[in-house]
This record gives C-alpha cells, structure tokens and sequence, in this order.
C-alpha cells in the first residue's frame, strides 16, 4: 500500500470495516453473550425469569451430565491423535516419495471425497458396517461368520467414523508443511549418518510442527464439535455432549439449561485449543492458516 | 526414505500398501453408496439383484425415484437457494475483510483479527444455538417493545443463511487475505504510475488478480453451505435443506433413494471440486 | 535549453531518519541523466518523491515550470520503469502497453496503432498478445520501457531497472538503453548503483551519499575530477595514499606519507601545510618501472603481493610502506611486463598531475 492512499482518504476504511463490525458484532459477539446471559437465568416457583447458576450446578449433581461431557473431550482427543498417525504418513508419501508426477493426482484423489457432503459419507459407513450391510454380506457368503453382527453403534464404529469425516483437515496442513520440507534436509542428515527413527523424530515432525498444530485443533473441535457422526454411528448409550444440548433446546425445550452446556462446551474446546497453541508454541492466526 | 535416497524393498512395497488401504478406506463408503443407488432392490444393501434406474426415475407407487420425490427435491431446491445466498453474501463480505485487515491500519486491528477467526473454532452447534437464541431476543424485544412480529427472526431460511454466514466468512477472508498476501503492491503503484486512479486500479489490477480466489472462495463457500448440518440444524424452520432432510430419513431407517441422492451430490460436487482446482492451475501458470 | 525537471533543496524525512537531505538538481530536455549511489543512499526515495509516492518533508519538485506539489501521481507527466518492472501478470504484452492510454480514454484503434508502433521501436514486433511470464528477462524490460514510452512522458524516471538481468544481457541493454533514449529524444533520469551504468549511458551523472548529492558532472569529470573523496573511491578503482601536507605553493604541494615518503602534487586545489590529505591515483595512471629521466615524477619501490589475470584488465597487487592497503595497478598486456612476477620488488611511478588530492576535514 502506498503511503499516499492511506494518507488520501479514511473511505476505504469504512467501507471495508463496516460490513466485518456488522457480522462480528451481530452474529458472533452479542450472540455469544447473550448465549452467556441464558445460561444464568432460570424460571423460579412463580414462573418469572431470575439470574441464577442452577444450571451449572445441575451439570455437576447430575453424573450423566459431566460424565458425557468428559468422555466427549477424551474421545476428541484419541479421534485427533488417531487422525494424525494415519495422515503423517500419508501426506509424507505424497510429498517425498511418491513419484512427482503422480503427486497432483494422488492430492486430488486424497481431497474429493471431502467434498463430498458428511451426511453422505456417515452414510457410506452405515451401508457398509450395518447388520444387513455389505461386510456382512461378504463375511457370511466367504463362511466366516455363521451369523451377521452388528457392527455398527458402537464406540469403535463411532471413532472411526469421526476419524473419516475429520480426516481432510489434519491432511491438507501437513501436504503443505511437508511440501515445504526441503529433501536436502534429509538427505543431509541420512549422509551424516541418522537412521529413518532420528530422520522422522528430530527433522520431519520439528518441521511439520506448524502443520500438525493446526490440524490438531481443527480436528479435535471439529470432533468435539460434531453432532451427526456420533448420533448416527455410536451406540444409544454412546452419548455426545452436542446431543445433550440438542435434548435441552428441542427435545426438552430447555433453553437455559442447554445455553450452560453450549457455554461449557465453548470454554472446554477454547481451552484444550489454547493449552494446545501453548504447548506447540503456535500464534492461533499462524494456525487457521 | 525419501525419492533420491536408496530404500529398501520391504520399505517402498510396505509403504505402497499402506497408502493403497488408505484410498480404499477413503473411497469404500462412496463407492458403495453409489453402486448401490443401481441395484434393483428396495433395501440399499447386498445382495445384488441386477442394474435399474428405478431409484433415479420410477414414479411410484412401490418406488419412488428421486426426479419425482417431491419432499426430496424441495429440499435440494431450498438448499441451493440457502447456498447461493451464502456465497454472495460471504464472498463479498470475506473480500471486504481481506482488504480491511492485509491493506488498512486502524486501532484494534489485531483484537478485530482475533475475533474475525473466532467463528473457526466455535463448533457449529454452539454457532447455532447462541444465534437461535439471540434472534429469539431481538424477536422477542421487538414485540414486546414496538409490537412488531419480524419474521426474519424465527427459526426459517433467512436464519440458516446468517447462522452459515456467519463462519464461511472467515473462511473466505483467509482464502482472499491468502492471494492478497502475494499480491505485489508496485503493481498498484505502477497502475497509477500509467494514470489510473485508486477506483480503476481496484477494479483493473487488484480485483482482477483476486479473481480466480475470489471464484474459489465462492465455490468453497457454496459447498459448505450447502453441506452443513450443524449450526443448520438448530435454526431451520419448515423448509427443511438437504442435509437435514437427508438425516431424518437416514436415522429412521433408509431407502435407495438416499444412494441417488449421493451418487448426484457425490458427481456434482466432484465436478465442482476439479472446475475449481483448474481456476487455482490457470491462476499458477 | 528548456529544463524538464527541476527539483529544488528537496528534503525527505521519515521520523528522525533523513533519507534526502536537501537535494537540487536541474535536468534539461532531452538529457539522460543518473543519479548514483550505493544502496541506502535515498536514490530510491528521491524518485518515488518525482514520481509523486511520496511527499517531500520540504523543498519542490518541477516539471516543465510547473509545481508538483498536490498532485497525484496518476496525474503527473513522468512515468516510472519499476525495479523489478511491475508488469501486470494478467494481461498479455499489449494490454500492459495500452493499459495507461485506455485510462485516457483513446479509442481502440488510436490504442492498437500506437501499442504496435511502440513494440516496433522497442525491436519486438508482433508481441502484442503474448503473456507476460512467457518473455525473457530483456522482452519483459523491453514492455516496460514501451509501456511508459508510449504515453509520451515529459520525464522517463528509471528504478535500476537493468539490476535483475545477468551479466551479459545488461551490457548489451545499457548500449540498447542509450540508442533509444536518443532515438525518442525523451528526458531520462536514470537511478543505479552501478557506476558502469551511469558512466555510460548519461549525459549528466549526480553521485549520491548519504541522502546528499557529492558531485553533479559529466562522466569524463567525474572520473577524472572528483569532487570529494566519496567519489573518487566510489567511481571507479582508486588508490588512496593518507598523509600530511609539508609543503604548498603556487600549485603544487608536497604530501608526507606515514612512512615518510614526500609526494609531489600538482592541483588547483587551495591545500595548507599541516593538514591531513589524502591522494587518490588511479590503477591506469601508475607506470610501471619508469624511465629515469621522466621529469616530476613520483617514485616507489614496491613489492609484488599478487598478479589478478583478467585479460585486458589484468592487474598487479603491490605492497609500499606509503599505504596500508594493497596498491592496485594497472598491467598492460603487451609483453612489455611479462618478467614481473609475484615477490619481485619493482619501482613504479606516477606524474605529479596524475593524482588527486583531498584535505581531510
């Protein structure tokens, strides 16, 4: 920018700040605190609105509650980590060893089926995974099993299923961090003597840092964040704590109560994100990169 | 180990089949989804009974295909409608951030960059849900203060489009912000060097650079709109979109007709995906 | 002779750091001038002040008699060859050429004539719907140049434009540079760091240092006749000799060196016994094992540190108590030095006229 067309004129400025203050202040911040201000206030004996933090105080006295809650979070955090080993080696292998002219199609192939609608996918897996489904089909006409299972509505089902839909955005960061990853640098250190352990351990996971950070937190909120994975792969005792708010606002028509799990699971995934970006060392605007 | 180094057998043929069951993992749920919206069966499961149509075509009675599956088809309508707003809305609005935060020096930039990428890791649900009850509020002080019933307010299609608004922005603003980042600014100068004033040198050089982002972002946008479920699901209103729709009818139990359904979103949105990775190779020559 | 630019006691100051410090020049019709300067030295600044990118803190730019002040730079008679030539990736040859006359508004036929007329000047007929990244680094300078040119500037302002080429390409457009700048006739003023550049190509060349203008000459007087000891290192080889002035009259003077050599020196310049000097003599000027009868000649014997073969501009390194540095010589290639190798002590001199002496403030 030049320093002339700043000095010139302020219009640019307002024409460009007015329509980011409008949608951040309309539809994230006030939203959010209004969020905030539901989740205080509950209807007393007389049926008037009051402030009060009975709702918190319900998530802890009752165990379904918190017990769902926690397990959501560990499992976000196993679904991340799962994600990550499975895509290391994969966005290392289209970076540096397969053959470079197979590299823009294999990213392509990696990257369609995320286009594609959740929905459809979950989808997939259920045709496949169900008890009339087509594993099932296979399994008892090759004879290995006498009688189909259920394989599906079940913690495992629910991880991998997780695992699939969240998969793209672990992948995407560590092509492009990989694909920054200078061969020279391992070349170097396998010439001064390093075995494929100290390779990996010392030059490729230091350098894919930024990449794995950033997949990471989108993973595990994503995860954390999800409704339909849960709901329609995991089991019915396999609870979700986004089920749990969807109960509270249209099942049971509990506003403020599901305003105090939404504002939990708000700080619960922006605190494993920030504790996160502080173990890694990363700047959140570096991240969303 | 890498291209250029020696690798062992066992490494290079190890490596080859993990990458193999890796696509097939990828691609197993989708294949079967759209094999199976052929076979001429009324379950979409094996076994196969012969190649049909009737889940694209049949009008009915026993099947009813998805060209004359009126519910269906509403819903896709309503979700293309829901999309295309979305992209204007966010294309434009993303622009205006890109501009606002790689070209403008203002007091609070950094606070208002910071709240910009809060919608990125807000999960969709809470999006949802703190807009629903916000839009309750004003409805609510509306009435009760001036009288006024506004519609907009309840949960309908004008909220499903806010609510996906409201995080697709960002991600647009990240994709413009990222080509506006590259974009080397004595070609502006240069522009007006040549006589152009600030207007045309937005509109001939600067817009012009951003356009395959801009038609990028645009496509993101449209797909991610027209995909999500989330933060759609607690603010929509009688007219339900596609995935919604989709959901009811897969947790209460299937037809093929669901399986036409994907085989045509799984098409089209291929055939959006690869227009859009040839915007971004034109714009790389 | 009508003055195209004028540029009068401009200053330019960014917080306390004074970039150009109060700079006037004149430049005539028609003239290439140079301003010369390492990096650093405000060239660039004083430019992009001509160009109108920047507002001088103080002083005033004109062109053709008319103040610059407040106007824009999409307004202004000059155009500007960027450094790294800012061509518009996402046009093709001829719509960066038209880009500026479409901006004023000439019809579309107008505009084809001139682009083809222009690309025809430059030696690239028939480019016109190439795309930019398909040209070499010499077409791509060769648009930009078309791109200004042909919107007719009052003044043609050149950002170091020849500094991305390699080494032979820029030979050859530096004589390319100069044929068309007389061809067209058009006011050049050219910034470089390259004194080859400078020398070559201008009329008029202004030597910078330090956000202030050192010498304004022509090439012949700058080398020749340095103004100040900046530019006698700065253009061209020099050999530089510190010591004291014993001795002064009537145009010449005497310069005792650390090692108490007595130099005789014969200068216009005022320079009064006592003070500290220093005498700058070019690699050319030495000659090698003088005759002994040469009248006013300064003598030294020296010792042969190295011999830097490069052809025609071979030269010998040599080592004199009278400096600190390595003395650089001139070795002609005429087989009349082919004994002189490497450790041999060997006598060199230099007429008294030859040098040129600076006192140190």
């Amino acid at each position: 920018m030049s320093t002339l067309g700043k000095a010139t004129s302020k219009l640019p400025l307002f024409i460009f700040l007015t329509p980011i203050l409008l949608w951040l202040f309309l539809l994230i911040v006030l939203p959010h605190i209004d969020l905030l201000r539901m989740s205080f206030r509950i209807e007393n004996d007389y049926g008037d609105m009051v402030w009060s933090v009975s709702n918190y105080l319900e998530f802890f006295r009752e165990p379904i509650y918190w017990l769902t809650f926690t397990r959501t979070a560990l499992y976000a955090i196993i679904v991340t980590f799962l994600t990550l080993c499975i895509s290391l080696p994969v966005a290392f292998y289209i970076t540096k060893v397969a053959p470079p002219k197979f590299r823009g199609f294999l990213s392509l192939l990696l990257l369609m089926p995320f286009w594609v609608s959740e929905l459809v996918r979950i989808y997939g897996w259920m045709i496949l995974l169900r008890e009339s489904g087509v594993i099932n089909h296979f399994l008892v006409e090759w004879g290995i099993l006498q009688q189909p299972v259920e394989m599906l509505y079940n913690d495992v089902a629910m991880t991998m299923g997780l695992v699939y839909t969240s998969m793209l955005f672990m992948v995407v960061p560590l092509l492009s961090v990989m694909d920054s990853l200078d061969d020279s640098l391992i070349e170097a250190a396998f010439d001064l003597g390093s075995n494929m352990f100290t390779i990996v351990w010392k030059i490729i996971i230091p350098h894919a840092m930024p990449g794995i950070a950033s997949g990471s937190i989108v993973v595990f909120m994503l995860s954390l964040g999800n409704y339909l994975t849960p709901n329609l792969m995991g089991g019915k005792n396999a609870l979700w704590f986004t089920e749990q708010i969807y109960n509270q606002f249209i099942a049971s028509f509990n506003w403020n109560q599901g305003s105090a799990f939404g504002f939990l699971l708000l700080v619960l995934s922006s605190l494993i994100i920030f504790i996160g970006l502080r173990l890694t060392n990363q700047k959140l605007s570096k991240v969303v990169q | 180990m890498i291209r250029t180094l020696p690798q062992s057998r066992s490494y290079s043929i190890g490596f080859k089949i993990y990458i193999l069951l890796f696509f097939f993992f990828l691609f197993a749920p989708l294949l079967i989804t759209c094999v199976l919206a052929f076979n001429d069966s009324l379950f979409p499961a094996l076994p196969w009974k012969g190649f049909s149509l009737d889940w694209f075509f049949s009008d009915g009675p026993e099947r009813v295909g998805i060209f004359h599956d009126q519910i269906n088809l509403t819903s896709i309508w309503v979700s293309f409608k829901t999309a295309f707003f979305v992209a204007i809305f966010s294309t434009v609005v993303g622009t205006c951030g890109a501009f606002l935060f790689e070209q403008e020096e203002f007091r609070f930039k950094q606070l208002l960059y910071f709240l910009m990428l809060a919608p990125l890791v807000i999960p969709g649900v809470i999006l949802g849900i703190s807009i629903l009850l916000f839009s309750n509020t004003l409805g609510l002080f509306f009435e009760d203060r001036f009288g006024i019933d506004i519609g907009l307010l309840r949960p309908g299609f004008w909220l499903v489009v806010l609510g996906q608004f409201s995080f697709i922005t960002t991600l647009v603003t990240l994709i413009v912000s990222a080509q506006l980042k590259k974009f080397d600014y004595t070609l502006e100068e240069a522009a007006m060097n040549l006589g152009a004033n600030r207007f045309q040198v937005i509109v001939f050089i600067t817009l012009r650079f951003l356009k395959p982002a801009l038609l990028g972002a645009t496509a993101v946008a449209f797909l991610m709109s027209f995909e999500n479920f989330n933060t759609t699901l607690f603010l929509v209103g009688s007219e339900a979109t596609l995935p919604i729709n989709l959901y009811l009818q897969v947790r209460d139990g299937s037809t093929p007709v669901i399986n036409a359904i994907s085989f045509l979103l799984i098409v089209g949105t291929s055939t959006l995906a690869v227009f859009n990775l040839f915007i971004q190779r034109d714009r790389s020559e | 002779m009508e003055v195209d630019l004028s540029v009068k006691s401009v200053s330019k100051r960014f917080k306390s750091f004074v970039a150009v410090d109060d700079v006037s020049f004149e430049v005539e019709k028609g003239k290439f001038f140079s301003i010369l300067g390492p990096s650093g030295c405000g060239k660039t600044t004083l430019l992009r002040m001509i160009a109108g990118f920047e507002e001088p803190s103080k002083g005033a730019i004109y062109i053709r008699a008319q103040n610059m002040a407040n106007i824009s730079p999409n307004r202004r008679p000059v155009n500007l060859i960027f450094q790294h030539l800012a061509l518009f990736p996402m046009m093709n040859v001829a719509d960066n050429i038209g880009f500026g006359l479409a901006r004023r508004n000439e019809s579309k036929t107008e505009i084809r004539k001139k682009v083809s007329d222009i690309l025809e000047r430059v030696n690239l007929p028939g480019f016109e719907a190439k795309k930019i990244h398909h040209l070499s680094g010499g077409q791509k300078q060769r648009v930009a140049i078309a791109r200004s040119l042909v919107l007719d500037p009052t003044v043609l302002l050149l950002d170091e434009p020849l500094g991305a080429l390699d080494l032979k390409l820029r030979e050859q457009m530096k004589i390319e540079l100069k044929k068309l700048q007389m061809e067209v006739g058009t006011t050049f003023v050219y910034i470089t760091h390259d004194q080859s550049e400078a020398l070559v190509m201008s009329d008029h060349v202004a030597v910078m240092n330090e956000g202030r203008f050192e010498q304004i000459d022509s090439p012949q007087n700058l080398y020749t006749k340095p103004a100040s000891p900046f530019v006698a290192r700065f253009v061209g080889d020099n050999n530089r000799l510190p010591g004291k002035i014993v001795g002064c009259n009537d145009g010449t003077a005497e310069l005792q060196t650390a090692s108490g050599e007595k130099l005789l020196i014969r200068t216009d310049r005022q320079l009064t016994p006592g003070v500290q000097a220093e005498l700058y003599i070019r690699p050319e000027s030495v000659i090698l094992e003088p005759a002994q009868e040469l009248p006013e000649l300064n003598r030294l014997n020296v010792l042969v540190s190295s011999i830097l073969f490069d052809g025609a501009n071979t030269q010998l390194l040599v080592e004199s108590p009278a400096s600190d540095d390595e003395l650089l010589i001139s070795l002609p290639q005429n087989r009349q030095y082919e004994h002189i190798s490497v450790k041999d002590r060997i006598e060199i001199g230099w007429d008294a006229r030859a040098g040129n002496c600076f006192p140190l403030p």
